[in-house]
């Protein structure tokens, strides 16, 4: 029999899961609100998936136009997320991003500066001005550097390699997370007031992302259990950019700072297609010939974008289009050349770490030739349904999420940048957002042990039973269904195949096994994370099968078309009675007027001031 | 497709063999690429530590046929066609499993370094100033990824195990990178010197070698925060200096 008192307890006010850019600028502000914070990952500090955010950080500093503000900049991501984010949450983010961007300096930060001696910022897709704060393109090192030297001298305490696999709710509200550490597989019980997910999204249910092992939904699947709702589920940014060939590094990001800095895509007849695909929405703010667009990179500022800078689910889908139609690169992407646009030197300078990855991984020399480039899933727009001002789940007293984790900011599609501003923005307000729920919280939480020893045993069969399917065949096969089935073009009858895919498999992780002891043991790793992956996918296939139309990240064959209908509602997942999930739509509110006016004002009136 | 005979290191810090697997190898892999599929095919349970796969995290550090390496920047066509390849933990720290070992002390080096302290004058409200060329060298340091290769081959940490003295080259350059920024004005030159151990280095380079950053560290980190110590504790002339003004440092 499992005693609970064996098990190793430990006592905080505050548990953050994840330690990305938005975990630990969670757990900085948790710990300087006076709240005994711990902060639980999976690997090492340090190593979470902000480290391979390459572009920048999107902040309406102006420091290199200064006709930029918040407005343009709460503009450009209503229009990116085509009308379907929450509407505070963007106009939070728009103001706050510079301090947060500063903010960072003021810890040690090193962005690449202006020619004044300030922050320098490049252009990126869907942003008006030059507005993505970096350092080359090495942007997101900098940024969990920075968190993570800061953070490690705020007292709060950080343990390193340890899943967390079911929130503990006492009643209704949260008092604790289950969790294993990866290296002895001992189970560890976090008693706790407030839990922030932190965890990112879940890319790796997919075969071709940019997304690493750590990808797997957990927080998704964590707040589903405890009763959350996730909300645009749908929504999944396939990054027009991965890398294509060797096939062992497909699905590798390539940045879009190439595309910022001048890259141009063409197909194998040489043509530049993006011309071909300018949506009518975006076409009075875009060039329309080559000649306007090189004017653009010189930085004539009366030259409008060229079209490689228009947001990423156009591009994807323009790359998508034209390998379907014969005209794709040899290995099933299009080119994108650099080699043509700058001078060598610059290109180095510029973009050293695509530079060195072509190099290495795929022995193309990206001053000299083109890169091949294809769709990868990169992003969950989709997530845990929270309060705006506070990141509390809409359903789960005490249960907060920040960055990839949550929904809302970026809508049915993000722009490139707004994911490293929206964890610090994001990050900070959960971690005030704790201490406020704190603050009223009165009376003591109990550890259920029901609850723990079940969990533990379901964890531990996995071990102990003498067969099963093997763990890593079983992602495998979801890989497959989710790339093949939910993929960029998605239509009604692929989508429940998937959905049926997903209840056998749902049926084999039930009888996974995993062979060997607990210690470091990655298929057990593996096995235990399929339910996490299970329930995103589910949420994700769910989604898409009851939206009937095109926004963003999410595209049917079948309904082409925005709807004017559909963009009144968003899809909420959570699970029901039975212990099936629950998908509705659900009416979205008003926006306030001043947004409105924002939102729908011509450029020439917000730069005029007139709005 | 060719099939190829892999070595890898399976056990313990107290016991463990190199165990042989023959696996499949297609063009364009590279060396985590192998270790992924034996470990999904042949041993679910063999322990590895990876996460970006593009040499940009430094989790996936290991040492294959005797060099420190990131496995996920390791091709396989680097090698000969019929060579063995043979791939083992980094020895310099205790082995926890398999490929994957106890790097904590890392950790805990950092903590003891004084953070980061900025200048408040060189800042209006627009932000901190500072130059493109005065914040390039900070900012090559920067680059690091924490793989710990360097720490790994560190003479003074691998072959004479003197973790109590010397914090080794990756945070000589975490020192370096604070110690050259634009905007620190905190002093760290006498931890560097005599909790840090900036004398035990002898600047044998192989730190510089293996960095997959290509950082210099030894040139452009480790030898100039010598001279800094040299400057401000063996310059006879500022030594008199601190004598007349009785500063203490």
């Amino acid at each position: 029999m499992l005693n609970i008192k064996e098990i190793q307890t430990i006592e905080q006010d505050v548990i953050v899961i994840g330690a990305g850019g938005a975990g630990l600028r969670a757990a900085i502000e948790s710990s300087a609100q006076g709240l005994r914070t711990g902060l639980v990952c999976k690997s090492l500090l340090g190593k979470a998936h902000t480290v391979m955010a390459e572009g920048g950080v999107a902040a309406a500093m102006g420091n290199v136009d200064k006709r930029d503000s918040w407005k343009f900049h709460f503009r450009d991501t209503m229009r990116g997320g085509k009308f379907l984010n929450d509407w505070l949450m963007v106009e939070h983010h728009a103001k706050e991003s510079p301090d947060r961007v500063r903010e960072l300096e003021e810890w040690g930060a090193v962005f690449d500066r202006t020619k004044e001696g300030l922050i320098s910022q490049r252009n990126f897709g869907g942003h008006r001005f030059p507005r993505l704060a970096h350092v080359g393109d090495r942007t997101g090192l900098e940024i969990i550097r920075t968190l993570q030297d800061h953070g490690i001298h705020q007292g709060m305490d950080i343990y390193m390699e340890v899943t967390a696999l079911e929130l503990l709710k006492d009643g209704d509200r949260i008092c604790g997370v289950l969790a294993y550490y990866r290296e002895t597989g001992r189970f560890v019980i976090f008693k706790c007031k407030a839990v922030i997910l932190a965890t990112g999204g879940g890319g790796k249910a997919w075969k071709i992302t940019s997304n690493s092992w750590e990808y797997t939904g957990d927080g998704y699947a964590l707040a589903y259990e405890a009763g959350a709702e996730l909300m645009d589920m749908e929504f999944t940014q396939f990054h027009p950019t991965g890398m294509v060939w060797p096939l062992s590094v497909k699905g590798i990001l390539v940045t879009e700072g190439v595309r910022g800095d001048g890259g141009i895509l063409l197909n194998n007849k040489g043509d530049r297609f993006m011309f071909k695909y300018i949506p009518e929405k975006f076409a009075p703010e875009t060039a329309d010939t080559v000649e306007e667009a090189n004017r653009w990179l010189k930085a004539d500022k009366n030259a409008r974008r060229p079209p490689e800078l228009l947001t990423r689910d156009v591009v994807a889908k323009a790359i998508n289009a034209e390998v379907k139609a014969g005209r794709g690169s040899p290995h099933g992407g299009v080119f994108l050349n650099i080699a043509t646009q700058l001078p060598g030197d610059i290109i180095k300078k510029k973009l050293p770490s695509m530079y060195h990855q072509f190099k290495e991984l795929a022995e193309v020399d990206i001053t000299k030739d083109p890169m091949e480039v294809g769709p990868t899933l990169h992003y969950f727009m989709g997530g845990v349904r929270v309060n705006p001002h506070t990141q509390e789940s809409t359903t789960v007293p005490g249960l907060f999420a920040a960055g990839e984790c949550s929904a809302g900011m970026n809508g049915a599609n993000r722009l490139g940048g707004n994911s490293l501003s929206d964890l610090l923005v994001f990050g900070r307000l959960a971690g005030i957002g704790a201490k406020e729920y704190i603050t009223k919280l009165s009376g003591s939480v109990n550890i259920n042990e029901d609850q723990v020893t079940t969990a533990i045993r379901k964890a531990t069969d996995i071990l102990n039973r003498e067969k099963g399917t093997n763990p890593y065949l079983i992602h495998e096969k979801l890989q497959e269904t989710m790339q093949d089935n939910v993929g960029i073009i998605r239509i009604e009858k692929e989508l429940e195949t998937a959905l049926s895919d997903i209840e056998k498999l749902k049926a084999e992780a039930a009888l996974v096994k995993a062979p060997g002891s607990s210690q470091y043991n990655p298929g057990w790793h593996e096995a235990l994370s399929l339910h996490s992956m299970l329930v995103t996918s589910e949420a994700v296939a769910r989604a898409a099968l009851i939206r009937q139309e095109s926004r963003g990240g999410h595209t049917r064959e079948d309904f082409p078309d925005e709807s004017k209908e559909w963009v009144k509602y968003n899809i909420v997942s959570k699970k029901g009675p039975d212990g099936k999930m629950i998908t509705e739509k659900l009416m979205k509110m008003d926006p306030p007027e001043h947004l409105r006016l924002i939102a729908d004002a011509s450029l020439e009136d917000l730069e005029a001031g007139k709005i | 497709m060719a099939l190829r005979t892999f070595k890898v290191y399976r056990g313990n810090d107290k016991a463990g063999e190199l165990k042989e697997y023959q696996v499949n190898v297609e063009e364009g892999m590279v060396v985590l690429d192998v270790l992924h599929r034996i470990q999904a095919d042949q041993e679910n349970d063999m322990a590895i530590r990876w996460n970006c796969k593009a040499g940009k995290c430094g989790s996936c550090s290991c040492e294959i046929n005797g060099k420190p390496k990131l496995s996920c920047m390791t091709r396989m066509n680097s090698y000969g066609p019929d060579e063995v390849i043979t791939v083992t933990p980094i020895k310099t720290f205790p082995v926890i499993k398999d490929l994957v070992t106890d790097v904590s002390w890392n950790y805990a080096q950092n903590k003891r370094i004084k953070p980061f302290q900025p200048d408040p004058k060189k800042k209006d409200e627009r932000g901190y100033y500072m130059m493109q060329e005065d914040v390039e060298r900070t900012q090559e340091f920067r680059k690091c990824i924490e793989c710990f290769l360097c720490q790994n081959v560190c003479h003074v940490l691998r072959d004479h195990d003197r973790k109590d003295a010397f914090v080794g080259p990756r945070f000589m350059i975490r020192l370096a990178s604070l110690e050259m920024h634009p905007l620190d004005i905190a002093d760290r030159i006498p931890e560097v010197r005599k909790d840090y151990g900036s004398g035990y280095c002898n600047i044998t380079r192989c730190c510089t070698d293996v960095c997959p950053e290509h950082i210099q560290i030894t040139d452009n980190a480790i030898i100039p925060l010598k001279e800094r110590v040299v400057d401000r504790y063996y310059d006879p002339i500022a030594w008199v200096a601190r004598k007349i003004t009785g500063d203490k440092k």
